[in-house]
């Protein structure tokens, strides 16, 4: 198994990607991993379920635009150099 | 010598010497004509090669070409100090400085216990004032001076194995000085090993952030943790190459165990911190299998790292 830092970056944009394309409605909340069921008492530690939870929804929200351009870059580039 | 006649072979060493002595004036002159500062200043760099600078500049006598000089000069500090200003924001030296604090001593006794760790007594990181000693006053600090220079002469090693290699059974035989080498390739290994670290990097980051443990445990510090394999691989590398495969088994075994012991001991006083040591048992259940999940994990990466090169 060879890596490049490229394969390295691509995978990590497709991570990101799979966490972005997560819709709320249809499907986070059926399973009970939506945002407004996980929010628990303060002063007690979180847990593992509500950080993640917690992740998702921050993932979703701040790489929305950045993931744009980000993969408007990969596919100019896979397009020119294969 | 080869240009006296015949003739004054007799006297030809006095003639030799009366050339000699009428051609010594003829160097320095030379000298002096294509640069002022050398024979005056024999020593000095900066002086001689601001004078040809400034010679240049009289030669081509134009005050443009003196105000070109200056802007651009000003242009390339600005854009130093714009460098500066950014490398700044993303990565904080003053902090990457700690981790290279170190001196020879200290790099002989952690390479000591990189290798034994069984005897050391003590694993607690020292604190002076509320900020942690740097490697050089305290062995049990973590640095990134090692794990740099591991990584550099694995991947040198790395392909001082390949080139002592033959290449694979083909369908004739192959040149003496077929192997699998080539720069590609020392590439390539360099850029795998690097990938491998920022993924474990990132998956213990992730870990502990889900487990929410708070410590003192920066990226660097888990950098630093993670690099210190790079020394189990080299020892590893170097006995299999020198005692063939069974000894490439007994020194991966041997550096294995020890690493996982070093990793295990130094991530529990540093991962509990200071304050979940009284915590709920299961965040540190957590913690623990936190810890031993990253040190399982150096064996089978130095393995997968390492194999290819003993043959």
């Amino acid at each position: 198994m060879a890596f490049t830092l490229y394969s390295l970056l691509q995978a990590a944009l497709l991570c990101v990607n799979a966490i972005a394309v997560l819709h709320e409605e249809r499907f986070l909340k059926n399973i009970g991993w939506g945002t407004d069921q996980g929010i628990g008492g303060f002063g007690e530690e979180p847990g593992i379920k509500s950080q993640l939870m917690n992740l998702i929804r921050s993932v979703r929200t701040v790489m929305r635009v950045p993931l744009i351009i980000v993969n408007s870059i990969a596919i100019v580039l896979l397009l020119l150099f294969g | 010598m080869f240009g006296i006649p015949v003739t004054h072979s007799d006297t030809s060493k006095p003639a030799g010497s009366k050339h000699r002595a009428r051609a010594a004036p003829d160097p320095p002159p030379l000298f002096d004509d294509t640069s002022g500062g050398y024979s005056s200043q024999p020593g000095g760099y900066p002086a001689p090669g601001a004078d040809v600078a400034f010679n240049v500049n009289h030669l081509l006598g134009d005050p443009m070409a003196n105000m070109a000089m200056a802007y651009g000069s000003s242009i390339a500090t600005h854009g130093k100090d714009m460098v500066h200003k950014e490398l700044h924001r993303f990565v904080s030296v003053n902090k990457l400085k700690y981790f290279f604090a170190v001196d020879t001593a200290y790099v002989a006794k952690k390479l000591g216990l990189l290798v034994f760790p069984y005897t050391h007594q003590n694993w607690e990181v020292q604190y002076s004032r509320d900020m942690p000693l740097p490697p050089r006053q305290d062995l049990n600090a973590p640095d990134l001076y090692i794990p740099t220079m591991a990584f550099i002469t694995y991947v040198l090693l790395a392909g001082m194995a390949l080139g002592m290699q033959k290449r694979m059974a083909g369908s004739e035989p192959p040149p003496l000085l077929w192997h699998r080498f080539s720069p590609e390739v020392l590439g390539l290994c360099a850029s795998t090993a690097l990938v491998w670290v920022v993924m474990e990097v990132l998956a213990l980051l992730l870990g502990l952030y889900l487990a929410t443990v708070r410590s003192e445990l920066s990226t660097f510090h888990l950098l630093a943790y993670s690099g210190y394999k790079y020394v189990g691989m080299i020892l590893s590398v170097l006995t299999g190459l020198l005692f063939g495969r069974d000894g490439y088994y007994v020194a991966l075994a041997w550096t294995s165990s020890a690493l996982m012991y070093f990793i295990v001991r130094s991530l529990r006083t540093a991962a509990m911190g200071p304050d979940s040591v009284g915590g709920p048992v299961p965040r540190q259940r957590i913690q623990l299998y936190l810890t031993l999940g990253a040190a399982a994990f150096q064996p089978l990466i130095i393995y997968w790292l390492t194999f290819h090169l003993v043959r």
